[in-house]
């Protein structure tokens, strides 16, 4: 075979697995990507449906119990809350104010962490306020 | 002391400012003086920015809470050795890190390479004094370290417990190193571009040790991150596709890339556009891993809060992008191939396999981590991909990977014939299926992903093995060698070789860490109360009873509460171990939490219990119920807060202490509220960071200069002195 045909053959097969590729990609990723939400999002929220929720433990409302927790988590600037009920591994800096992530299905009233999917924001790292009052 | 360190980043400023327009004035007009003083600005920098990162540990060492950043990141309760690490735990304070170790870092290369590369080094000087400028600009202009509060605290917040570890104050600077120094390639593969040398290869071999370097000390850094994760986040885990986490992993994977192709390169001349573009996509992965730790745009386990440095970032990422593609479609002739792939059975095409991987996975992560943005671009509702989303792409690329790491040592450069395939293969593949055989009757054949890791991990130890052992063969039929002797030899007679073949072992035996421990964990969270049991795998955890003890400093402060349990591991009746964890209560500065209260209410960090073994790992953490005390809590914050004023404060101080161990720490150890545990049995997991040891001791072995590297330099200093004896012979006969 005449090699500019050989490497035009190679070059539409590199071509072609990487479109494959590229579409599986961005297939798999609508599918199984939750949507990112605050509890203000959540008020039409379908319990077919799996949401990432994020904002804060909303105080004076977590209760630990045997294996999880149960808590609200509202908005980061703002009131709206959800009750969320938690199973699974509690992350050390967890705490009411702190800033949470946690993968929820609505259940009834009530969201239903997946379980260990709960991280919350490590309160370690920089924050603007701690640099910039003087 | 504040007011010196900031003029010293001034100046910083600009000496780099200074610097960038001499080098380029120098290269552009051919005027070596100037060349050299742009150079002699960058260890400018480098001693200015030292005298700043001394002032600034020196503030943390004193605890001096004149400085903001020291108030809000130290105490005088916080351990001297990590009130010397507290400094990068602040965003001003690690981006000062990041400045020093760059242009340390810049230094030791233009030092080193002062008598070569006289095109391309003036443009890299000029590059990575940009860097320079935009860190120390960002540090004038953005984010002092110097800022001092009008009025001086008596005590400052303290260091994060949670960072109060070994591993995670090691973890940044050598994080830090490895961006900084894959600067350093970057700068160079950019100098090369401008000067139109990119075609040659002493650019690259001249900056090849600090590509390896970076590629160490980030796999370092990513290690130590990954063990700081295992063992004090309480989770169990050592890695969670966070995207700080991704974004230091990608460029370690571009530039592993990187450092596979570019001895395609050097040996054949082919790959030049791949190279090129890959430790330009090195470099601005690693200022992108910088920014994403500061820009908050991405939802991550490291909080990021608010941030003004998203802006200069993104535009300095951009002009890297527009740039480095710019110069690379410009300088496109000089880039060609000289050679052409012989067969897709040879050395080469697999070192092309393996950067293909290695690219894959990199753009896998960088998808995956981006894909929030990316969706809220296309979209308008941001979603974020989860840990299986990565697994289910990241486990098959990291079998192939594995795989092509056995596979490359042991075929053929050019092309690989069936004799010497069947010469080289026969033993390991027999080998690793045997292995594969034996390990599915023992029951692996029930997780097959795993199992084809096994196989394939034992493949890479095999193939490499037989090499070693060929190779110590032949040494000692030429020598007459003991075998060790012989061993020895071989590899200081070829470092790069055998140290990149150690380093193959090491992430097999990685791999085979991380699929055992993934594959074949058992994980139970429990409620117990003392005397009760709990079975987990093959184990038993019986709770024996409840431990609490208060530390103090050496000062006599109160450092931290520390409520805990005893359990004694058993297996068949048979008592294996006793674990000890705790959960320890650092006080809080926040006096809203009341004086009884903020001793229970401040940070808290998990301390696990770990029997670690080469078979297994027994791993348990516990939280303890304080809520039980809360009604004791209460009423001490009542009692305390109305004795305020009317009582000396030492008086008060010691009635709390009082309190605290007569109300809730001895009553912690009597009569335990139930406490809730995490039992993890894993196996393999020690694997993961014996693998990492085989890897980092394989990169060492590969780095260190070798005797060819010596007599090398050696004749290049002696070329160096004889041509200056000539230049000053000739100058002496011209006057």
């Amino acid at each position: 075979m005449h090699p500019s045909r050989k490497r035009r053959i190679r070059l539409i097969v590199a071509l072609g697995a990487a479109t494959i590729l590229a579409v599986a990609l961005v297939y798999t990723s609508v599918s199984a990507s939750n949507e990112t939400v605050q509890p203000s999002q959540l008020a039409k929220a379908d319990p077919a449906d799996t949401y990432q929720l994020t904002g804060k433990v909303a105080d004076g409302s977590l209760r630990e119990r045997s294996g999880g927790a149960d808590f609200r988590v509202r908005d980061r600037d703002g009131a709206a809350s959800v009750p969320v009920s938690y199973s699974g591994a509690i992350p050390d800096p967890f705490r009411e104010g702190r800033e949470v992530i946690i993968t929820v299905r609505k259940q009834g009233a009530t969201y239903v962490g997946e379980r260990d999917s709960l991280i919350t924001k490590c309160p370690s790292k920089f924050t603007e306020d701690s640099t910039q009052k003087s | 002391m504040a007011t010196v360190g900031r003029a010293l980043l001034i100046l910083a400023l600009l000496a780099a400012a200074y610097g960038i327009v001499a080098s380029i004035y120098g290269a552009v007009r051919g005027r070596p003086e100037w060349v050299a003083s742009g150079r002699r600005a960058v260890y400018a920098v480098a001693a200015l920015a030292t005298g700043a990162f001394a002032i600034l540990e020196i503030a943390f060492l004193r605890s001096d809470f004149s400085f903001q950043t020291v108030w809000a990141h130290s105490s005088t309760t916080t351990p001297t050795f990590y009130k010397g690490a507290a400094a990068w735990s602040s965003q001003e304070g690690s981006l000062l890190l990041w400045l020093w170790l760059l242009s340390l870092w810049s230094s030791l290369v233009l030092f080193l390479t002062r008598r070569q590369l006289r095109r391309v080094a003036p443009y890299a000087t000029a590059v990575l004094l940009g860097f320079a400028a935009f860190f120390s600009a960002l540090l004038v202009f953005k984010v002092s370290p110097f800022h001092t509060l009008a009025m001086v605290p008596a005590e400052g917040k303290g260091l994060n417990p949670l960072l109060r570890h070994p591993s995670m104050m090691i973890h940044p600077p050598m994080l830090y190193s490895g961006y900084t120094l894959f600067a350093i390639p970057f700068a160079f593969a950019i100098g090369a571009l401008i000067a139109g040398q990119v075609g040659a290869a002493d650019w690259i071999r001249s900056t090849r040790r600090f590509a390896l370097a970076a590629w160490f000390f980030l796999g370092i850094g990513v290690m130590l991150g990954a063990r700081w994760s295992y063992a004090e986040l309480g989770w169990g885990g050592y890695w969670a596709w966070d995207p700080v986490e991704n974004a230091s992993l990608l460029p370690w994977l571009t530039g592993t890339a990187f450092l596979h192709s570019i001895m395609i390169q050097e040996k054949r001349g082919m790959l030049k556009i791949w190279n090129v573009s890959l430790v330009l996509a090195t470099g601005i992965l690693a200022i992108m891993g910088t920014f994403l730790v500061r820009s908050g745009i991405l939802d991550s386990i490291h909080a990021f809060g608010a941030s003004t440095l998203g802006l200069p970032f993104v535009m300095l990422i951009g002009v890297l992008i527009v740039g480095s593609i710019g110069l690379v479609v410009y300088r496109r002739e000089a880039l060609r191939s000289e050679n052409k792939l012989d067969s897709m059975l040879s050395r080469e095409a697999i070192f092309l396999g393996n950067n293909l991987v290695l690219v894959g996975l990199a753009f896998v992560v960088f998808w995956g981590t981006f894909w929030p943005l990316i969706a809220e671009a296309l979209t308008g509702t941001r979603r974020a991909l989860g840990p299986p989303w990565f697994d289910r792409y990241t486990v098959p690329l990291a079998l192939v990977l594995v795989l092509l790491s056995g596979i490359g040592p042991i075929i053929a450069w050019r092309r690989a014939t069936k004799a010497n395939a069947r010469r080289n293969f026969l033993v390991p593949t027999a080998l690793a299926l045997g292995l594969g055989v034996v390990l599915a009757a023992f029951g692996a054949a029930s997780r097959p992903l795993a199992l084809l890791m096994f196989v394939v991990g034992g493949f890479v130890v095999f193939s490499v093995g037989q090499e070693f052992w060929r190779g110590v063969g032949a040494r000692r039929a030429m020598t007459n060698e003991n075998p060790a002797a012989a061993l020895l030899s071989l590899v200081a007679r070829n470092r790069r070789r055998y140290g990149g073949y150690l380093v193959h072992v090491g992430m097999a035996v990685l791999f085979i860490g991380v699929a055992a421990s993934t594959a074949f964990r058992d994980a139970r969270d429990v409620q117990m109360n003392p005397g009760e049991t709990a079975r987990v795998g093959d184990y038993e955890f019986r709770y024996v009873n409840a431990t609490s003890r208060a530390q103090f400093t050496n000062a006599g402060n109160l450092e931290k509460i520390s409520l805990g349990a005893v359990v004694e591991v058993r297996k068949d009746g048979k008592k294996v171990t006793t674990l000890r964890p705790d959960r320890g209560f650092y006080p809080s500065t926040d006096d809203s939490l009341g004086p009884i209260g903020r001793y229970l209410a401040g940070e808290a960090t998990s301390e696990i219990g770990l029997k670690a073994g080469m078979r297994k790992d027994l791993w348990v953490a516990m939280t303890p119920n304080i809520r039980a005390y809360e009604p004791t809590i209460e009423e001490g914050n009542r009692v305390f807060t109305a004795l305020q004023g009317k009582v000396p404060a030492e008086e008060t101080g010691a009635a709390i202490g009082l309190a605290l161990r007569n109300r809730i720490i001895e009553p912690y150890r009597n009569d335990p509220p139930p406490a809730t545990f995490r039992y993890i049995v894993s196996p393999l997991v020690t694997w993961i960071w014996l693998g990492a040891l085989i890897v980092f001791g394989g990169g060492l072995v590969a780095m260190w200069p070798g005797p060819d590297a010596a007599r090398r330099r050696a004749r290049a200093r002696a070329a160096a002195r004889v041509a200056e004896d000539l230049g000053r012979t000739q100058a002496r006969s011209t006057a």
